[in-house]
């Protein structure tokens, strides 16, 4: 508790993404398109974390976003929670839910759909949320959690 | 249903199953209608599948349509390297209507996304073959004089069957009874099981052929194919298992018909074609009202 005071006190106005599992830091990065942006970010990794054995927490400066684009990395980050910070306080505290419906950042795991061959963005309607479960619009094949590869 | 592309079973309701199986029945008593003077059909084979493009193109001539389109991917831009939204951009300016088959699977999908014109999905891939389960429906409403609370044995590959997954996700429409009848290598999946599972819908799963066909009202068999076993000596073992032979049949029920989406190689002993039960030519024959059914609803003709 003492940590996460520490932490997010430290920016001023943005957003401090807590409880990402460790190995799944980069994907979310990636997802988010952290690589790409010229802001104040921090992250933290393999750091101790009671639930998830080792976590990773990223804090963005004057950075916010929208429920619809947070969202996404509740396939790779389910237990993720948000604070947003304005001037040094936490004004609110959102967890990320996974969307019905997910387009781009998930690869079919069909090695025979045509999202694999063409170029075309991939679509999958979420029919699991909790071990989540992805049914492609195109090949009407699952990809699961343990096969989930995120799009570059 | 107007200009709404048939892509995959599973888009359809059960009340459009039915307007089409009707319309079907009118094709059926009058098959010879100029119903498309004019209009352009393009039936594009991207993998060779002679039964099905003879069967639409069959349709569409016997309602006065034109057909352009080819064959197999060696005789179009395909074999020069063109992509699949290259050709459907292009081809589509030709004509009123694609029928497509295409190795990969969501590729009708996606040319109906891309497409002006509407699309029927003639294959795509292991995924779905939305006509072939039409015309099975067809055939079963048509023998059995009603689709609700049929007893149904699906025999031999049902494990990659793509005709056997998208009749069963149909006839769960129907309250269905099914029965699976597969070696151990090639059973129904799991993914289906639950879905029936999740309807209330009875299944029976068996190894071999018993007396309980004597409860079947149809009996829709497959191919085994042996590229499917991983072990050859297993596929040597088992193929003789999942053949039916006409004696099979002899305390089986008189409103029984035996379907198979054809081709038929040995999984059905020829001995048994000239059978009533038998009714696999027949259903192809029905193929083609059917065909005739869901083109002019998607081209707005009736």
């Amino acid at each position: 508790m003492k940590d996460k005071i520490l932490v997010v006190s430290a920016i001023k106005d943005g957003t401090v993404i807590d409880h990402i599992q460790a190995n799944s830091l980069f994907k979310v990065i990636s997802i988010l398109g952290l690589d790409k942006i010229d802001k104040t970010i921090t992250f933290g990794t393999n750091l101790e974390s009671k639930k998830l054995g080792r976590k990773a927490i990223i804090k963005l400066s004057d950075i916010f976003f929208k429920d619809k684009d947070i969202n996404k990395i509740a396939l790779v980050a389910p237990d993720a929670k948000l604070n947003i910070i304005r001037n040094y306080e936490v004004v609110e505290k959102k967890i990320v839910e996974v969307p019905d419906e997910i387009s781009g950042i998930v690869k079919c795991m069909n090695p025979q759909c045509i999202t694999n061959f063409e170029k075309v963005i991939t679509r999958f309607d979420v029919i699991s949320k909790k071990d989540v479960k992805l049914k492609c619009r195109y090949c009407e094949k699952i990809t699961d959690q343990e096969h989930m590869e995120i799009l570059k | 249903m107007k200009n709404k592309s048939l892509v995959s079973i599973n888009d359809y309701t059960k009340d459009e199953y039915l307007k089409i199986l009707n319309l079907a029945e009118t094709f059926e008593e009058n098959p010879v209608r100029d119903l498309m003077s004019g209009k352009v059909v393009a039936t594009l084979f991207f993998e060779p599948s002679t039964r099905t493009r003879l069967s639409f193109e069959s349709a569409v001539n016997r309602l006065g349509g034109k057909i352009i389109g080819f064959s197999d991917s060696n005789s179009s831009s395909v074999s020069k390297g063109e992509t699949l939204y290259d050709t459907i951009k292009t081809v589509s300016n030709y004509c009123d209507l694609i029928v497509m088959r295409h190795p990969l699977e969501g590729s009708a999908r996606f040319a109906s996304e891309i497409s002006p014109v509407p699309v029927i999905n003639a294959g795509d891939g292991a995924n779905q073959h939305p006509s072939q389960t039409l015309l099975d429906l067809y055939s079963i409403k048509k023998t059995q004089g009603k689709l609700d609370e049929i007893n149904i044995f699906m025999v031999g590959d049902l494990k990659y069957g793509r005709t056997v997954h998208s009749l069963l996700m149909a006839m769960s429409k129907f309250k269905t009874t099914f029965h699976f009848i597969a070696p151990d290598e090639l059973k129904m999946p799991e993914e289906y099981k639950l879905f029936l599972d999740s309807l209330g819908l009875r299944y029976y799963e068996h190894r071999d052929f018993t007396d309980i066909i004597s409860e079947a009202d149809i009996i829709y068999m497959t191919r085994v194919q042996k590229e499917r076993f991983s072990d050859p000596i297993e596929y040597e073992k088992t193929k003789n298992a999942y053949i039916l032979r006409e004696h099979m049949l002899k305390n089986t029920k008189h409103n029984l018909k035996i379907l198979h989406p054809l081709p038929r190689v040995t999984e059905i002993d020829t001995c048994l074609d000239i059978n009533p039960k038998a009714y696999y030519f027949v259903q192809a024959l029905n193929g083609v009202f059917v065909r005739q059914a869901i083109i002019t609803s998607i081209l707005g003709l009736i």
